[in-house]
């Protein structure tokens, strides 16, 4: 074992003794000192456990997968909080997936619609509330292309029989109506809820929608939610290339993409987290093969630009090469710009989905290092494809805590922590430069030749703003 | 003011034993009220003597919300001024009949439905302590005070055992006790016998011991109770009694439920269940 990994692990020692005894041998599953190798034994951490109480995880819950993450974007569809008033009230939009439409008219992404169960409903039963929130969106709305009913807890203790409701109004409005059973209480975060929302897909529109024709560069877009317009961006690389992008989900999509999907003749992947079960399920049923790719900073584009072109012909092969000589000079430009500012400054993560590893190589397209990196709700076929690409003896997390957090800023020194909202703040009051990494702090897109500038731009303006130094710093 | 709360298997008798007992309870001069904490709604129709028409969650569901409704809407008067009210709820197989008695028993105490002059509240919950929403009336600040309807029946015993568990829980935190168990007789083997040692081996005592008479279906049939359709019937009587012991009875104790083994060996040594040696 390396001297780099041993001083890790001796940091992450001196971390945990904050904690009483139980909570110290637990929590230390779930850290680890990197080894790229794989070799090291002890350098793997535990995913996907229970939270323990009291540490402060700042984890979600299935509804929140489920909405907000992979349903919630879909934007010709209506999405029902079924249950009181509060999921949907304070998770609305809040991930700024962008969609093309007339909201409230043949679109309804920023639309926040409940059922806004009162005691009466959770003694008598929601299914008539229900029944009736249907038949009043479907005057209200009569261009939704479908509904989508997304369980809060109480519907779920008290046994709303929703798929009969589903299936009887279905047939009724004839457009498919999505009992989505991801109630907050189960699994242990919101990837459960993923899961969920991927299997209903699969149950309720995969493979009902309709393509007028097909072309062997047909392609979906999977799990790409949009924010800031990152899935525009995305698609404008995969069309220069001569593909034609027939899906996208569920940044801007529609209830008919996602029935089409079946009919790609390559599923691109790039939060796998959240959509690996679909992909899984297409290749098993409908034979599509499916590949993970990188949109983050030149590096990463590149290559999976070439990676995207190998599944295809001579032709789509040449388009690649175009593509990257035409933007090189783009992008080399915005290196050229940042990285004199952002060279040798090191960034510690903290994040969901594929930030943790995805954007790592963007930030060393400017020089940066990312020094620890975690996920709130990985699994351990995340954290695999995590270990190669971190430096020896960086920081993995799982599950972090504020403790945590906070311990390893002040003992690592980062000059850039990218987490989400939770944590913001409390970096903000360390003195520490912050950038939001889950909506990417009211800006973006950060994917695609159109993101890296964006990308290359907010950091600079995060790492070396001199607001920073006006802070008074705790020692 | 003695808070009551009346449990037993389903089926058991608990309405009937319940309403003959506050009947001769408001007899023997005590202001009563009995709350029936069942979506079926029938705890008070002897003493009513019709179903009771607007239940508590009834109306709050009519109206929207439990806020908009006033006590007196609930809240009846039948024999001898004792008043009645039903949490109703769901019909059976939707929504959570539990939670419906959280808000129904929340609403009437926070709008004064207990009255400083009131000395009796009866309790009368749906069989089993099936969820948190039928143990409401157990908790804390709420009935001090259990009795177990039960009969020589093997599962009304099961079920008293069951429910002695549930009072034992709440035993700590709420301060609720039993008060005894009263045999419902089904006229089975031993019975006097069997319960009195079952109320020994739980720690508590069989307070009375109602025989079976047919008189309670006609009384039944007619919507009333014993007490009131024949007063000067035999069975009327015996629910004076059981109400004047429940009065009296000072004997309130936590609970010892017995485990399953216990209980069978119990029915075994009365000759009720064969031992298997025996049966083979």
């Amino acid at each position: 074992m390396s001297t780099t990994i041993k001083d890790t692990q001796k940091m992450i020692e001196d971390v945990l003794d904050a904690y009483p005894e139980k909570a110290k041998k637990e929590r230390a599953r779930h850290l680890a000192a990197n080894d790229p190798t794989g070799q090291c034994s002890t350098c793997k951490v535990k995913a996907n456990t229970k939270s323990r109480p009291g540490v402060m995880t700042v984890r979600g819950c299935a509804y929140a997968g489920a909405k907000g993450v992979v349903w919630g974007p879909v934007k010709d569809q209506i999405t029902i909080s079924h249950g009181p008033v509060g999921c949907g009230q304070y998770s609305w939009w809040s991930r700024r997936n962008y969609y093309n439409g007339q909201t409230g008219i043949d679109t309804f992404g920023t639309m926040h619609i409940t059922t806004d169960f009162q005691e009466k409903d959770i003694v008598y039963g929601g299914d008539k509330g229900l029944d009736a929130a249907l038949h009043e969106l479907r005057e209200l709305f009569p261009l939704a292309k479908g509904i989508g009913i997304l369980s809060e807890c109480p519907v779920g203790l008290i046994g709303d029989d929703i798929e009969a409701v589903s299936k009887r109004v279905a047939k009724e409005f004839g457009i498919p109506i999505v009992p989505v059973r991801c109630e907050g209480f189960r699994g242990v975060s919101q990837s459960l809820g993923h899961h969920i929302a991927n299997d209903t897909i699969r149950d309720y529109v995969l493979g009902k929608g309709k393509l007028e024709r097909s072309t062997p560069y047909d392609v979906a877009l999977i799990g790409d939610y949009n924010i800031g317009g990152d899935a525009w961006a995305s698609r404008k690389i995969l069309e220069e290339m001569g593909l034609r992008v027939i899906a996208q989900w569920t940044g801007d999509a529609s209830v008919n993409e996602l029935g089409i999907a079946t009919k790609a003749k390559l599923n691109l992947i790039h939060c796998y987290r959240s959509m690996n079960y679909i992909c899984r399920h297409m290749e098993e049923e409908y034979g599509i093969p499916w590949d993970e790719f990188n949109f983050f900073g030149p590096t990463k584009i590149y290559a999976s630009i070439r990676k995207i072109a190998s599944h295809f012909d001579d032709h789509i092969k040449e388009n690649a090469e175009k593509v990257i000589e035409k933007y090189k000079p783009v992008m080399d430009a915005v290196v050229e710009r940042f990285k004199p500012k952002l060279e040798g400054k090191k960034v510690m993560l903290y994040v969901g989905g594929l930030r943790p590893r995805h954007t790592i190589g963007a930030y060393e397209d400017l020089g940066m290092e990312v020094i620890a990196s975690g996920y709130e709700f990985g699994h351990n076929d995340d954290y695999n494809r995590t270990y190669p690409v971190m430096k020896e003896g960086a920081v993995i997390m799982d599950d972090a805590t504020l403790h945590e957090l906070e311990e390893f800023t002040r003992r690592m020194k980062p000059d850039m922590v990218g987490s989400g909202i939770k944590e913001k703040y409390s970096y903000h009051k360390m003195g520490v430069p912050f950038r939001q990494m889950h909506s990417w702090d009211y800006s973006g897109p950060y994917h695609g030749f159109d993101g890296f500038p964006v990308f290359a731009r907010d950091m600079d303006m995060t790492v070396n703003n001199p607001a920073w130094n006006l802070i008074r710093r705790k020692k | 003011m003695r808070q009551i709360a009346v449990y037993g298997k389903g089926g058991i008798g608990k309405s009937t034993t319940t309403q003959n007992t506050v009947a001769g309870l408001s007899q023997a001069g005590y202001k009563c009220m009995i709350v029936g904490c069942d979506p079926k709604a029938d705890a008070t129709r002897l003493i009513l003597h019709a179903k009771a028409q607007t239940t508590v969650m009834d109306l709050a569901r009519e109206r929207g919300t439990v806020e908009d409704l006033e006590v007196d809407e609930v809240l009846l008067t039948g024999f001898n001024g004792i008043r009645c009210a039903e949490s109703g709820g769901p019909e059976p197989g939707v929504g959570c009949a539990g939670r419906g008695v959280i808000t129904a028993i929340n609403f009437l105490e926070e709008n004064g439905a207990y009255d400083a002059d009131t000395d009796f509240v009866f309790y009368d919950v749906l069989g089993d302590v099936v969820c948190g929403g039928f143990a409401m009336p157990m908790r804390e600040g709420k009935a001090k005070e259990i009795y177990i309807v039960t009969s020589g029946e093997m599962m009304a015993m099961y079920a008293a055992n069951n429910i002695s568990r549930g009072i034992l829980k709440y035993a700590h935190s709420g301060g609720v006790r039993l008060g005894g168990l009263i045999c419902n007789s089904r006229k089975t083997d031993k019975e006097y016998e069997l319960i009195s040692e079952l109320a020994k081996k739980l720690g508590t005592q069989l307070i009375h011991f109602v025989p079976r008479d047919n008189q309670v279906q006609r009384a039944e049939l007619r919507r009333m109770t014993v007490i009131e359709y024949s007063p000067e019937h035999s069975q009327a009587e015996e629910y004076r009694m059981l109400a004047k012991k429940i009065a009296d009875n000072r004997d309130l104790v936590i609970p010892t439920p017995i485990s399953m083994d216990e209980l069978e060996q119990l029915l075994m040594d009365f000759g009720i269940m064969e031992s298997e040696e025996a049966a083979a």
